[in-house]
């Protein structure tokens, strides 16, 4: 039995390498390095900039890519800084014949919008083998055979590597693979109405291309996966060009100040030709993944190490990084917090981030819990053990968590979920008095307050209206609740009673909840994807709401795809969606309000039409932000607060737990370049883990002798059976003689 | 036996291209190549003209089965169906619907599950033969009874429930052994052995109650009766005679899922955080990824039928009766 023991023990130390820690699921030689860990649900589509457009993507690539601008990490609201660019330009006005207008023009006259971006010189990219140049200066690995190229398999496979100065040209060839007929950018239709000439480059590129490919497939045959290079240098495309090595210069249709914020967007980041040519030669994707979607090359902070998305990616340091200083500004409070401690440092701070898949929220919370990962969200179901609640409502740390040294951060997202009616429908749409008064009873009726305490555990704040705190236009003062929804009682806004909401229904029609014309009870349709029994739920809390003013819900469940081409084609009543910023301006909510976005693929999914909004909308979207601005923004929402053709749903609040040998780390909710401004302590955090995850031994002691104590009847029995069988033959042996 | 297999193989053709058949109508029963683009491009700003794009990118702008614009072969050629099966059967799997090849994901991801699966296959199928013979041996005493009696509440206890409670107890409480993860070569080891654990014990109940009907059915025949009268020890002749005889349902059942390992584990992986096959289908499936779905199926069913041709070899290992002919 002692030896059974031995063995367990040590075979369990064999496998856990005898370390102080058992249940490190990192190589031992990283312990105590200066590397951050992280993780990631859903595994990303997409790395290229061209087509990345998702949050858990950003993540990746905005440490790898650098567009011209980013957004100041510290202060609020958000800020637009230059990235590699030296400054931000302020646009210059043409109007139609050409001539220069001011600053100020008024947007009716401004018939192009002209943007002067100057870069930094001496910026160079991460080491890749598409740099690579061989003793005479030529291209190492631009023309490989498709037999060259069948021995690698990794990036690491092509021995050298080189890198090169960032010039303007790089940012002309993104621009360009947005019309690439190969690359499917999702906002290569938005960026087609406004940057002059991308539409006719699109065009132009899709003949050629087909043109190519004819031949190609004619050479190659037509099963052929292969695809010949389009050298983007040899297209012209009028409305954006390269001044000189380290300027460019892009022209939009009219006045559209958002198009900055566009520019902080990957998108927009620089893409080197030779990187293009490098992926595009015959063979790369043969079973390789050797393409731009799957090994990134840029400027930035870090580049991509290791791609494994099923497991983890890995970045690195990249070695010819620019050099950015820490902040040394930041909003109020921020120094209170300890957030510019690193003023005036030279970022990135840590040398390694390794991302990893976790799947399933219950090992990604434990192993936070045990300081293998360095920050963490909260699911709803660790939330109590995370998280309580005080008398005034604002979350604070279980004993916990707070023994453990662990910080709680909480920032209101950028983002507005709503339940949208359909302005179409004969019922519920339309400007009509009676349909009016029908959609503000039912928003009345909606108690967001009891919904986000309910199902978001209090993480949210109940919409006032379209825009979410952050961005410009937004009141939280008296100025801002809603009074078609709200009452302003003790200096807050206080939910309208049940009876109000009751009052409307009868002058919209309906009293008690059925039509007063025909007697019938009056039934809704909500469509939703929701069908598992997590949504139960929620869908019955929805019908408990409505049958507070006695409105019958019918719940429509479909799946995603169906539920997309219902809300496309206009087939449905009531749903349920959200919108999160692409960059911090009003107009980034209003657009969804905006009447002829309401098609069958524009973002008014609502069909809001109201020719006053819309008429407000195009004034203000190309404001600059200020008291006008704000004047007008406080019209649209008065006009939207009464039409309701939306309930006011909630924003979300973020809460981000992080351990305490994370320094720094503010929420950024534009800006996901932000991993860069991230320092750890790694001694600290060895400390923690070996503290935190001390194997307990005696268990695989108890297991070898519950199994042996399990075995030991069986034995005996057997033991018992065998000399009972000897002694019955005997027996009967001697009987016989 | 050679032409025995080769006609099997030439029996396996229609059955994959009904496979095939079979499952690329019960995708686009459900999903659309709008869809699928849709799904691939987001629901933010995307363009009809986008959809058109990405479909003809990806060869999904074709008629489904039948292409009325096309001359001669080229109407049955020049379709989706044609397109994206027939280069399976030369295990040509093409690109994900991302982008991405899909042979690269498959020669990466079947290790891990491999590490997972087979430790589970050959320990689990060594457990369960391991605590059938020894209720069997013990056959109608207390120590079958409880024996029974625990394999009924191992069955009847969720898979789930095993995975959590072993990440609870192994991991969290004890912190023995990592939550989740995994790593290549030996490092594999320390990630792999509570999910194989967890997989063999799990088995235990339904694997061990099938192993001791087939065993005791055995006992009950008439050269078991000889082999007492023999005077033989009840350890040989378990062991020896009916262990053997009862191989042939055993291999019925074990065999034919060796090839399938490869596959992987659906709910394991995923809760594991094992980079394998299973949760690749998975993915696959929730991202409506056809070219994934269709390939896996494929590799599915051509594992299996070759799990079929491997179970009736291997009757004639352990049964010199059994001929193929």
């Amino acid at each position: 039995m002692r030896g059974a023991l031995t063995t367990a023990i040590l075979l369990a130390c064999g496998l856990a390498g005898c370390g102080r820690v058992w249940n490190d699921p990192y190589p031992a030689e990283d312990r105590g390095k200066n590397i951050l860990y992280s993780a990631f649900t859903d595994r990303p589509k997409h790395l290229d900039p061209a087509q990345s457009y998702t949050s858990d993507e950003y993540d990746v690539i905005q440490q790898i890519y650098e567009p011209p601008f980013q957004y100041h990490y510290l202060k609020r609201p958000y800020q637009l800084i230059a990235a590699t660019a030296t400054e931000v330009p302020r646009p210059k006005y043409y109007n139609a014949s050409g001539q220069p207008l001011s600053a100020d023009a008024d947007a009716n006259r401004v018939a192009y919008s002209e943007y002067d971006i100057r870069i930094r010189e001496g910026i160079r990219y991460q080491p890749h083998p598409a740099f690579a140049k061989d003793d005479k200066g030529e291209p190492l690995y631009l023309s490989l055979s498709e037999k060259e190229i069948a021995s690698k398999y990794r990036l690491s496979d092509f021995p050298r590597t080189g890198t090169r100065e960032l010039t303007a040209e790089d940012y002309v060839y993104e621009i360009k693979r947005l019309a690439h007929p190969r690359v499917v950018s999702p906002i290569y239709g938005h960026m087609a109405d406004y940057i002059v000439g991308l539409k006719e480059l699109g065009d132009w590129l899709k003949r050629d291309n087909d043109t190519m490919m004819a031949e190609h497939r004619k050479r190659f045959g037509p099963a052929d996966k292969g695809a010949p290079w389009i050298d983007l240098r040899t297209y012209e495309i009028s409305g954006v060009r390269a001044v000189d090595r380290y300027t460019y210069r892009v022209r939009v249709r009219g006045k559209y100040p958002q198009f900055l914020y566009w520019l902080a967007m990957p998108f927009f980041a620089p893409m080197p030709w030779e990187a293009d040519k490098f992926y595009s030669q015959r063979g790369m994707n043969e079973g390789r993944n050797f393409t731009l979607d799957w090994y990134p090359v840029g400027t930035g902070a870090y580049m991509l190490a290791e791609n494994d998305p099923n497991a983890r990616m890995i970045l690195e340091v990249n070695p010819n990084f620019r050099g950015e200083l820490y902040p040394s500004e930041g909003e109020p409070g921020d120094a209170k917090e300890g957030l510019l401690a690193l003023a005036g440092q030279r970022v990135p701070f840590v040398e390694r981030i390794v991302f990893t898949r976790e799947k399933e929220s219950i090992p990604y919370w434990n192993k936070f819990l045990q300081g293998y990962y360095d920050s963490a969200g909260i699911a709803s179901d660790n939330f109590d053990q995370a998280v309580r609640l005080n008398l005034e409502g604002e979350a604070t740390l279980t004993p916990e968590m707070e023994e453990r040294g662990i910080r709680l951060r909480t920032s209101v997202a950028t983002s507005t979920f709503y339940l949208a009616f359909n302005f179409k429908d004969a019922l519920v749409g339309g400007s009509s008095e009676r349909a009016k008064k029908l959609r503000q009873a039912l928003s009345i009726a909606i108690d967001w307050e009891e919904f986000i305490s309910i199902f978001a555990n209090g993480r949210g704040i109940a919409g006032m209206g379209p825009l979410p705190p952050g961005i410009f236009g937004y009141r939280d003062d008296a100025a801002g609740y809603n009074p078609v929804v709200y009452d302003w009682v003790d200096g807050k806004p206080q939910r309208k009673p049940v009876s109000a909401a009751k009052k409307l229904l009868a002058e919209a029609g309906y009293p008690d909840g059925r039509d007063a014309r025909t007697g019938q009870p009056l039934v809704l349709y909500l469509d939703t994807v929701g069908r598992g029994p997590d949504d139960a739920a929620r869908l019955s809390w929805y019908a408990r709401q409505f049958a507070k003013i006695d409105v019958q819900l019918e719940v429509r469940a479909t799946d995603w795809n169906r539920f997309q081409e219902k809300i496309r084609s206009g087939n449905t009543q009531m749903f349920f969606l959200g919108w999160n910023a692409d960059y911090p301006d009003p107009e980034n909510f209003m657009f969804l309000l905006y009447g002829p976005n309401g098609n069958q693929d524009g973002e008014n999914k609502s069909r809001y039409a109201s020719p006053v909004f819309d008429r407000l909308f195009d004034e203000m979207k190309n404001m600059e932000n200020g008291p006008r601005r704000q004047a007008i923004i406080d019209q649209m929402v008065k006009i939207a607060r009464e039409d309701a053709p939306w309930i006011w749903g909630f924003h979300p609040k973020d809460y981000t737990l992080s351990h305490s040998w994370v320094k720094s780390g503010k929420p950024n909710k534009m800006a996901r370049n932000t991993l860069k401004y991230v320092r750890v302590d790694p001694a600290l955090r060895e400390r923690k883990r070996a503290e935190w995850n001390r194997p307990v031994e005696w268990p695989l002691v108890a297991i070898m002798l519950v199994l042996i104590a399990a075995s030991a009847p069986a034995y005996l029995s057997y033991r018992r059976r065998e000399k009972r069988a000897g002694r019955d033959i005997r027996t009967s042996a001697a009987a016989s003689a | 036996m050679i032409a025995y297999i080769v006609r099997r193989a030439l029996y396996a053709v229609p059955i994959l291209i009904g496979v095939n058949l079979l499952t690329f109508w019960l995708f686009f029963v459900v999903n659309t190549p709008d869809d699928m683009a849709r799904l691939q491009l987001g629901v933010r700003r995307v363009t009809a003209e986008a959809v058109e794009k990405w479909k003809a990118e990806r060869g999904y702008d074709k008629p489904k089965y039948y292409n009325g614009g096309a001359q001669g072969l080229g109407r049955v050629t020049d379709t989706i169906f044609f397109e994206k099966s027939v280069r399976l059967f030369a295990f040509d799997f093409g690109n994900a619907d991302d982008g991405r090849s899909i042979r690269h994901e498959i020669l990466t991801r079947m290790w891990p599950s491999l590490a997972l699966q087979l430790p589970v296959f050959i320990v689990g199928l060594a457990v369960n033969i391991t605590f059938a013979l020894l209720m069997a041996f013990f056959r109608a005493t207390y120590l079958d009874f409880w024996g029974v009696v625990l394999c009924v509440a191992m069955m009847s206890i969720s898979g789930l429930f095993y995975i959590i409670g072993g990440q609870y107890l192994f991991s969290k409480v004890w912190n023995l052994i990592p939550i989740s993860g995994y790593a290549g070569g030996w490092d594999a080891a320390k990630f792999v052995i509570l999910p194989v654990a967890v997989g063999v014990v799990s088995g235990i109940g339904s694997g061990s109650r099938w192993y001791r009907t087939i065993f005791l059915e055995e006992m009950g025949k008439d050269y078991v009766r000889t082999a007492r009268a023999k005077g033989l020890a009840e350890t040989a002749v378990m062991f020896e005679h009916v262990l053997k005889n009862g191989m042939i349902p055993i291999l019925t059942g074990a065999v034919v899922v060796i090839p399938t390992l490869f596959m992987g584990a659906l709910i394991a992986e995923s809760f594991f955080g094992i980079p394998g096959l299973g949760s690749y289908t998975i993915d696959a499936i929730q991202a409506q990824d056809f070219s994934v779905v269709r390939s896996m199926v494929f590799l599915g069913s051509v594992l299996y039928i070759f799990g079929l041709l491997l179970t009736d070899i291997s009757y004639t290992l352990v049964d010199p009766r059994v001929r193929l002919e």
